[in-house]
């Protein structure tokens, strides 16, 4: 779990103005903010507007396109779970019916009392080792279900 | 004495305890009194057996998996004592997966620490830069043509052609760009390669900077993938420490520096011109083509833009040169394809080898079939945009005309195997989900022909008026297919077409009389 801090002004604009001055910078500092804020806070798009010189409306574009950006801030864990196709091979689909029922969300949601972010990722890199999920950035490969439940109960705590 | 051990830090391995058998070989060995040195490789690429801790020996390399944090006490035992242990796999170089490979672009990978740049030069590295220092451009776009390498995200371009047509473009800067978001399910070459032997992907982007005129490269990384942007990272601190980036590189009076960037989740940003487009900081919405990259490409200017793959192909090349290369291989497919086995696997891996080689030795032999044990049904070949190809098929060739000329791709080298129970309506219905998902949205076949595609399928699984949908979906492919503007669009059909035409007994409409009985 990565610390999460409200958003800061001083800060948000201190973090733009570190990374403006790189070629194609947009990406750059989005996920920069995400990283110190654990989501890109809606007043931080015209300051990254203006500092690039570009529009409102081409930066939240650029905001809303990529699915790693966040509007608000994750549950306090997240889970991924792949669900490309190596892992529905070996039985991804299983578990993800199971991850859904035992955190009472579907994929892509975040459990009421804001502990546990359930979402797909399509691949991991990891499709010899099958079926794969993300805990938090670690790796878990071989996924089954006692592994699985393992995880949530981990992420419930 | 100290015990030299090698435990890969590869994200497959730790995804299944590697970290923690090398922690506790640590911590094991403290207590045991054993002196133990630890080094962190990539991975051999036999995931079955990760985490594989492997020994030095005077003889080399022998080789211990899968390793639990279990077997740690007893593994530690056994090589202090030199006593047998039940998870000895002998040499590694002579375990058969291994040794019928021909690993030209993999040699080092698992072998060597991938943060070290002196292991990396021990190992023979840099030396394709150094002749190619010696050689000039011209020379070095003969070696890299004569190789036959074409591009290996999957187009199979040939690389050769497309450095020419950077190296002839006037522009005050040219780019070289590395692809590394390898975004197609059953493929993780690139994540191994980048993790395993950064120094390969660098030194191969040094030589096509040289090669063409250009002094900066970006290699951009997909986020799924942070082991692999750390490694990168090291490796670029590394080599500009010790004079292999930046300034006056190796002493000559050449310039090149790299820089890593990191997507941001979308699929579609492995298409080469939508990754420039989110290079420069938009959204990665697919150019129209031409203007090829080679001519405008990042920033407007003259681009190499190559698979991870490619460059990693390119100091073997250099170094041994090109027909070293070009000797392996069959047809127009020259040199080696890192062939990854994937799904539901017996031995799953990297299996680097000639072109040639069938599916069915991939699969069956190699393979070993299924990880369940049932029959094999189907394997798709080169990701969520390649063909899924029944037994019958299984005499292909790997080959990029052998499986074009059969409807299919061998796109960057990933086979995801299915077993018996796989439904081929779901695959298919995945196929045109995924592109909805993935499309950036700029052309209609893609952007609003995959969702029609979704909701025209799940009317054939409900059994709907299912020959007349049947024949809309195929239309609707061929729209697809002639009428998308990148390969995300216009290849998605080749897995659902591919459901349809080898596995159309599940697409068979329910019989009237069973409905009404029910």
């Amino acid at each position: 779990m990565t610390a999460v801090y409200d958003w800061d002004e001083t800060r948000g604009a201190e973090i733009i103005a570190e990374h403006a001055g790189q070629e194609g910078a947009t990406l750059v500092i989005l996920h920069a903010l995400q990283e110190a804020f654990g989501h890109v806070p809606q007043a931080a798009i015209p300051m990254v507007a203006k500092a690039l010189n570009l529009s409102r409306a081409e930066v939240h574009g650029v905001f809303t396109f990529y699915h790693d950006f966040r509007h608000k801030p994750a549950g306090r864990h997240v889970l991924k779970l792949c669900r490309a196709e190596a892992c529905q091979a070996a039985g991804g689909d299983a578990l993800a019916a199971r991850a859904e029922a035992r955190l009472g969300v579907s994929l892509g949601n975040t459990t009421a009392d804001d502990r546990v972010t359930l979402e797909p990722i399509y691949c991991l890199g990891l499709c010899a080792t099958a079926p794969s999920a993300m805990l938090d950035g670690r790796l878990i490969g071989r996924l089954d279900q006692k592994r699985l439940d393992a995880l949530i109960a981990e992420a419930r705590r | 004495m100290s015990i030299r051990l090698y435990v890969s830090r590869d994200a497959g391995a730790v995804s299944v305890g590697a970290d923690e058998v090398a922690l506790a070989l640590e911590q094991a060995a403290a207590k045991l009194g054993v002196a133990v040195e630890i080094v962190r490789t990539g991975s051999r690429g036999l995931y079955w057996l990760e985490p594989l801790v492997e020994v030095a020996t005077p003889q080399g390399r022998i080789a211990f998996g899968p390793v639990t944090e279990t077997d740690v006490p007893s593994l530690l035992d056994a090589l202090a004592n030199n006593t047998p242990h039940l998870l000895r796999l002998g040499a590694t170089d002579e375990i058969p997966w291994l040794k019928r490979q021909t690993r030209l672009t993999f040699a080092r990978c698992g072998v060597i620490d991938p943060r070290s740049l002196d292991d990396y030069r021990a190992h023979g590295g840099y030396k394709g830069l150094e002749r190619a220092l010696s050689l000039g451009s011209d020379a070095i776009l003969s070696e890299v043509t004569a190789s036959g390498l074409r591009g290996r995200g999957g187009a199979g371009f040939p690389t050769g052609i497309k450095w020419k047509t950077v190296a002839q473009a006037k522009a005050e800067r040219k780019f070289i760009v590395c692809n590394a978001d390898e975004g197609d399910s059953g493929t993780f070459a690139d994540r191994m390669i980048m993790e395993g032997d950064p120094f390969l992907v660098i030194e191969g982007m040094t030589i096509a900077g040289l090669t063409v005129g250009a002094t900066k490269g970006y290699i951009y990384i997909r986020s799924e993938y942070p082991h692999a942007v750390e490694a990168m990272n090291a490796a670029i601190q590394a080599a500009k420490r010790g004079g292999y980036l930046g300034d006056k590189i190796g002493g000559s009076a050449y310039s090149f520096d790299l820089e890593v960037r990191v997507g941001a989740g979308a699929y579609v940003c492995g298409e080469e011109t939508s990754l420039l487009e989110s290079l420069e900081g938009r959204r990665g919405i697919v150019r129209a083509k031409p203007p090829l990259p080679a001519h405008h490409g990042l920033f407007g200017k003259p681009t190499v833009i190559n698979n991870v793959l490619s460059f990693a192909a390119i100091p073997f090349i250099l170094a041994e040169g090109a027909k070293a290369y070009a000797d392996f291989g069959m047809g127009r497919s020259r040199g080696t394809m890192p062939i990854q086995l994937a799904g539901n696997i017996r031995y799953g891996g990297l299996f680097e080898t000639a072109f040639g080689v069938t599916l069915g030795e991939l699969v069956d032999d190699i393979g070993g079939g299924t990880f369940t044990g049932r029959p094999v049904r189907a394997v798709q070949v080169g990701g969520p945009l390649g063909a899924y190809f029944p037994r019958a098929l299984f005499d292909t060739p790997f080959d990029y005309e052998a499986f074009a000329a059969r409807d299919g791709l061998i796109g960057h080298g990933g086979i995801v195997v299915f077993d018996d129970s796989v439904d081929m309506r779901r695959q298919a219905r995945f196929a045109m989900e995924f592109c909805a998902i993935e499309s950036c949205g700029k052309c209609t076949p893609c952007r609003i022909g995959s969702t029609r595609g979704v909701e025209t399928i799940e009317k054939i699984i409900k059994g709907e008026r299912v020959s007349e949908n049947l024949a809309l979906v195929e239309d609707l492919c061929n729209t697809m297919k002639f009428g998308s503007l990148c390969a995300l669009g216009g290849f998605t059909p080749y897995p659902v077409l591919s459901a349809l035409e080898h596995f159309r007994e599940d697409f068979a409409p329910v019989p009237t009389t069973l409905q009404a009985a029910e």
